[in-house]
């Protein structure tokens, strides 16, 4: 009798904060920043057309730079975790499971590479891509087309870090126009895309790198 | 009609995320657990966010599913040899 009541006490009690918090949302005033006009009115200087590329590689492009970051420091904490243990042979999954993978293949590839260059003009853009690449090895490795990583080689390394150290290159580069990442305006649109297709790769060996390295069986 | 279709939306979203929770088994959850990124990225496009609804299906759904299936596959291997 006890318990009950006091699980119907922590219920209203519960129930009352949830109300407290929906009335507390629904009583949000308009944002006092809002970035919609600027955004719009600098879009032609931007070198793109899509309003969200923009923000991600022109207007906020130092953030999109520490993200890739942030993503290769924590694969190389991965890799420093995961030592160097012997990877076991795949396991070949079912030849239909294995031809569907084949099929997909190519046309996830084919939709990455229009995901980056849509990214410019209407919803897509790096991330988007690489994700669809690394899927696309996941799904390799998932019917026992590709085996598991050990020990990244010296191409491995150079495809990890590439998007990173281009995007770093291209702001070193444009350190005399005034700050960080300001784009000339003429070559913005050429400079965008250089970054993401360098961003695309190394995404998608990231992410990728994030599952191989990780999927071997321990004590097999 | 697309009232219909929002509340409905947001109410399997709901269900989704709480059966994913309360279910006892864990195969069972990692699959209502990839529904529900897909459920929530078309939540993302309904709210005209494609770009987060593309970003949401890719990694939230597809990879982060693969790999959460990807350790269930070897914790069983490990409670059961």
């Amino acid at each position: 009798m006890k318990r009950r009541v006091l699980v119907a006490f922590v219920l209203t009690l519960a129930l009352a904060f949830v109300f407290l918090l929906a009335g507390a949302m629904l009583d949000l005033g308009p944002t006092t920043i809002d970035l919609r006009a600027p955004v719009a009115a600098h879009l032609a200087q931007s070198g793109v057309t899509h309003p969200v590329t923009a923000v991600l590689l022109n207007y906020r492009g130092y953030d999109t730079l520490l993200e890739i970051a942030v993503l290769l420091v924590a694969l190389l904490a991965l890799l420093a975790v995961v030592g160097d243990a012997p990877v076991p042979p795949s396991r070949a999954a079912h030849p239909v499971l294995q031809t569907l993978a084949r099929l997909a293949t190519p046309l996830m590839i084919v939709v990455a590479v229009y995901l980056l260059w849509a990214g410019a003009f209407r919803p897509g853009g790096a991330f988007q891509a690489g994700a669809v690449l690394a899927a696309a090895a996941v799904l390799l490795h998932l019917v026992g087309l590709q085996p598991g990583w050990s020990r990244p080689r010296l191409g491995l390394r150079i495809g990890l870090a590439a998007g990173f150290v281009l995007f770093l290159a291209v702001a070193t580069g444009l350190l005399t126009q005034g700050s960080l990442l300001q784009y000339p305006p003429a070559a913005a649109g050429v400079l965008i895309l250089l970054i993401e297709s360098g961003l695309t790769v190394s995404l998608a060996l990231i992410l990728a790198s994030l599952f191989l390295f990780l999927s071997r069986e321990e004590g097999a | 009609m697309t009232l219909a279709f929002d509340l409905l939306l947001a109410l399997s979203l709901l269900w989704t995320a709480w059966r994913t929770l309360a279910t006892p088994r864990l195969d069972r959850a990692l699959v209502l657990f990839i529904v529900f990124g897909l459920l929530m990225s078309l939540a993302w496009a309904r709210l005209a966010a494609p770009d987060i609804g593309l970003a949401e299906a890719a990694i939230g759904a597809g990879l982060t599913g693969a790999l959460l299936l990807d350790a269930y596959g070897v914790l069983r291997r490990r409670v059961r040899p």
